[in-house]
């Protein structure tokens, strides 16, 4: 992976075997309309793209199916589990997903709170074992806890997706300590996923040197998706690029930058 | 006996011709078999078997698409 000076050579992105080109992961619910969706993909520069596998509305329009407007050659669709709050629906959601979808990737969601949407990790570990076990490559959900991130990459998830805050809250990222330490115990790629709000957050989520970042309403209630979209894509890559570059020591005092010699007397 | 039995369609109760396999069930409600994954009884059952399976009285029967989501 290249960035745009050549001092910083980044390495591929690679989730169970597959290289992207971004590091940007989007979501595609809650946007005012399909076009504002599309374009605001486009800016963004991901290649990862989820989808949610619901009920055909057999009453209304049936254009409420998100593949008219999404080129799946491409854009690789991730399908999610959520909504599912025990491990059996969501294992039933990730099976009807393989069959509607064009891949074996699953963002596994087990939800165990209403309210905050925080991740069951009991159900989240049952269901993680099943999909793999059934060939899936799994990509959890779950809260910044390095036990539970560590005991998903045993299960053999394909990745780990800690959250920086609630999904859809965008409060950013909560617990940067935690998110850098299941980064440097896990050897399977970290995906920071729900809970970034604007683009210092995705910097900031970056610079803890996570592999990547996925979200949706960030984009999608943004006055401006598009402009937020191309936004998130600087500052992913920006982070991304501190990380890489190494950030200078903090320091409780000031050191001057300009030479202390050669001043007039 | 009836030409027609009572199934359940995404929850829903639904009165369809007896003898009608899934396929038929999800053409006559104007969908397109390559865009919906259908659920039989709690089995996944893939577009080339649609069909081949019979729909019975009192199957539950889900019919599911990808939408928008993050």
């Amino acid at each position: 992976m290249t960035t745009a000076i050549d001092t910083v050579r980044d390495t591929p992105f690679v989730v169970a075997g597959r290289t992207f080109h971004s590091r940007l992961m989007v979501g595609t619910g809650k946007y005012r309309d399909n076009e504002t969706m599309a374009r605001a993909i486009e800016a963004s520069g991901a290649e990862v793209v989820t989808v949610a596998v619901r009920r055909v509305d057999l009453d209304r329009s049936k254009e409420a199916g998100i593949l008219h407007h999404l080129d799946a050659n491409r854009f690789f669709l991730l399908a999610n589990t959520a909504g599912c709050f025990t491990a059996d629906d969501a294992v039933r959601y990730a099976r009807l997903a393989r069959e509607a979808g064009f891949n074996e990737f699953v963002k596994l969601e087990v939800i165990g709170d209403q309210e905050t949407l925080l991740p069951d990790v009991q159900g989240l570990l049952d269901a993680a074992r099943t999909l793999v076990q059934d060939g899936f490559k799994v990509l959890a959900y779950t809260n910044e806890d390095l036990v539970t991130a560590l005991r998903l990459e045993d299960a053999g998830c394909a990745a780990v997706m800690p959250l920086a805050s609630p999904i859809g809250s965008g409060l950013g990222l909560l617990n940067p300590y935690g998110v850098r330490t299941i980064k440097r115990r896990l050897t399977v790629p970290v995906v920071v996923d729900a809970g970034v709000g604007t683009a210092s957050d995705a910097c900031l989520t970056m610079e803890q040197g996570v592999d990547g970042i996925l979200m949706n309403t960030a984009l999608a209630a943004a006055r401006d998706p598009v402009a937020m979209a191309h936004a998130m894509r600087l500052a992913v890559e920006a982070g991304r690029t501190a990380h890489l570059a190494g950030r200078m020591p903090k320091r409780e005092v000031a050191m001057p930058s300009s030479p202390l010699e050669g001043m007039l007397d | 006996m009836s030409d027609s039995i009572d199934v359940i369609v995404n929850g829903e109760a639904r009165s369809i011709a007896r003898g009608a396999t899934l396929l038929e069930l999800v053409r006559s409600l104007e969908l397109d078999p390559r865009a919906v994954v259908v659920e039989h009884n709690r089995t996944i059952v893939r577009r080339p078997r649609l069909g081949e399976v019979t729909v019975a009285a009192g199957d539950a029967i889900e019919l599911v698409h990808f939408v928008g989501g993050g």
